[in-house]
């Protein structure tokens, strides 16, 4: 008897590739001159100007156990969409539409750190909290894997000073906190209108989240694979912004001979 | 068209308490280390000595005699130093011109504890790595005997100066859990420098009392000296090897200067307790107190004398019979509202 299909599949959201970031606080760098204002729009025309495709394949998220998910009764409605199927009372998760909001995310955090944001780690698993403030570091980004103290983000300017940059983006490896319920952050980060990219497993609501991956976030081989996927993304945007700003400033010595 | 806007001088009143302690900005603090270089060279003119070698005692010594102060609280008094020991260290700003936080942990509010947390992790990491490295080779696993009774981890407050952040007990009692979890691992030796920045040595509780030595006077007689009080008494005592069990007191024999046999037996005591009665002579002074107070205090003061002559295990049995302890109960003051010390006054119901 076949499995009945779990709804049918939700076709990821396909609105332009990249949201604009909202700066929350203090002025991003305002563009001045004409060439600032190439250098930030050339990566928009193009649908994956950072090729983000290449760094991953459907087996590679096979081989990390990144489509298997919680037991049937964990399930979360909204993730219905998500699911493939249900094999032994396990729910399974359709690795097709994992790949393209995987695509989709990673762009979107490539073009954040491409124009300098300021990206925040978030997981309140205790068994990746090392590796996750590792990532972060290696990244020269930032990471928060501890209790969350609650105006963190709503109360910034008291807690840490007045004049705080908040985070341009937030990325969570595991969108629930230890008691199963999701992180405060995700509801904070949509009052302060910061896009947050997440991790989304089979008993995860993935409504406030701006870009979902539906995956496992439970196994250690999942979780080092987007450590490692977001780290090379993070990485390979810095190193072409720092490219182009070195291409822009000889062509404008150039010009200026 | 305008429309008034009323605002009550409430708003425009500063909340005092809410913006929390002081704080000094950097350019602040080296001002006011400009003026205090100037004000020295100021002083050491005025006090006649060279602006070159003028140190922070000199300046404590100037300051005292400029300015005398009859108060008993020393912060009360005028003092002259160094801002940087003045204002408490404080945290400068965290993030650069663009706006970036410098270090990786800040948005969670306690960077420097987390990072310490990180940092301890990962050398436990280290160590678990190299255990299994060994044991992968077969090598054995080494423990060297570290002395757990000479060291003390940092309290919550040295944690506290050290990090400069407030931390919570229970931020606390988790990172010595941490660092107790680190040292037990068999291995951790290699991480001893790292442990060490986070233990302090503990006093030597026991200061060990010295036992004067033997003294020998013209006939060749070993003899010792002891100090001994009680109350208001204070005794000395000279005890004579090669002796008869003589005893005198302030140039008196004992029969006659203690009548009492109490006081007699007080006296003897310590030579009974060491079996050595008739082998003593014992010269002794005394002055002040009562009749009981002194014999107690000459009592005391021979058994210091006979440590000399003792090995260290009968020294120590006297110190457990109780000889050697000055007996700390002196008479208790009266207190007003009341008869004595401890008698109240009659208590009457109506």
């Amino acid at each position: 008897m076949a499995v009945p299909r779990l709804l049918r599949a939700a076709a990821p959201r396909l609105y332009s590739t990249v949201l604009v970031p909202a700066p929350a606080t203090a002025t991003a760098p305002v563009a001045t001159q004409p060439s600032d204002d190439k250098l930030l729009s050339e990566p928009l025309s193009h649908p994956d100007f950072f090729n983000v495709k290449e760094l991953f394949t459907l087996k590679d998220l096979f081989d990390a156990r990144v489509h298997l998910g919680h037991k049937k009764g964990c399930r979360h409605r909204f993730m219905e969409p998500y699911i493939f199927g249900c094999r032994l009372d396990q729910d399974i998760i359709d690795l097709e539409q994992t790949m393209q909001h995987l695509q989709l995310a990673l762009n979107f955090t490539a073009h954040i750190a491409y124009r300098k944001g300021i990206i925040l780690f978030i997981s309140r698993k205790r068994q990746f909290c090392h590796l996750v403030e590792c990532t972060a570091r290696a990244c020269g980004e930032y990471a928060h894997t501890r209790y969350w103290q609650g105006g963190l983000l709503t109360n910034a300017h008291i807690q840490f000073g007045a004049g705080v940059r908040l985070p341009d983006l937030i990325v969570f490896l595991s969108s629930l906190n230890n008691v199963f319920q999701t992180h405060v952050a995700v509801r904070d980060a949509a009052k302060m209108n910061i896009p947050t990219v997440g991790v989304v497993d089979t008993n995860c609501n993935p409504s406030l989240i701006t870009y979902p991956i539906p995956g496992n976030d439970d196994s250690p081989s999942a979780v080092e694979l987007y450590c490692k996927l977001f780290r090379m993304t993070i990485i390979r945007a810095k190193d072409k912004r720092r490219q182009s700003e070195a291409v822009e400033e000889l062509r404008r010595k150039a010009e200026g001979n | 068209m305008l429309r008034l806007i009323y605002t009550t001088t409430a708003v425009q009143r500063k909340n005092v308490g809410a913006s929390g302690p002081e704080k000094y900005t950097e350019a602040f603090i080296k001002k006011q280390i400009e003026e205090f270089n100037l004000g020295k060279r100021h002083l050491a003119n005025m006090m006649g000595e060279d602006p070159e070698t003028f140190t922070q005692e000199d300046i404590d010594r100037a300051i005292a005699y400029l300015f005398p102060s009859g108060l008993f609280d020393e912060q009360a008094r005028p003092m002259m130093k160094h801002p940087r020991e003045i204002f408490p260290e404080q945290r400068k700003i965290q993030w650069g011109e663009d706006g970036r936080p410098f270090h990786f942990l800040f948005y969670t509010g306690k960077q420097s504890y987390y990072s310490l947390m990180h940092e301890t992790y990962e050398k436990l990491l280290n160590v678990e790595k190299y255990q299994d490295q060994l044991i992968a080779q077969d090598l054995p696993l080494q423990k060297e005997k570290r002395n757990l009774a000479g060291s003390r981890w940092l309290t919550k407050i040295e944690l506290e100066e050290m990090l400069l952040e407030k931390l919570s007990d229970d931020d606390y009692s988790r990172f010595i859990q941490l660092l107790q979890k680190l040292t037990d691992l068999p291995c951790s030796d290699i991480e001893e420098k790292y442990i060490q920045k986070f233990s302090k040595e503990l006093p030597v509780q026991m200061q060990k009392v010295v036992i004067e030595p033997l003294q020998y006077d013209e006939q060749g007689v070993a003899f010792s000296t002891g100090e001994g009080r009680r109350k208001t008494a204070r005794a000395t005592a000279v005890v004579y090897d090669n002796g008869t069990g003589k005893m005198t007191v302030n140039g008196k024999d004992i029969l006659h200067y203690f009548p009492v046999l109490q006081d007699r037996e007080q006296l003897l005591f310590p030579f009974q307790f060491l079996g050595r009665i008739g082998k003593h002579d014992a010269v002794c002074t005394v002055s002040g107190g009562g009749r009981s107070a002194q014999a107690g205090a000459i009592r005391l003061a021979c058994a210091k004398a006979l440590r000399s002559f003792v090995t260290e295990k009968e020294v120590e049995f006297m110190r457990q019979a109780g000889l050697l302890t000055v007996d700390p109960r002196v008479k208790e003051r009266k207190k007003p509202g009341q008869e004595g010390a401890r008698r109240k006054f009659t208590w009457k119901k109506r």
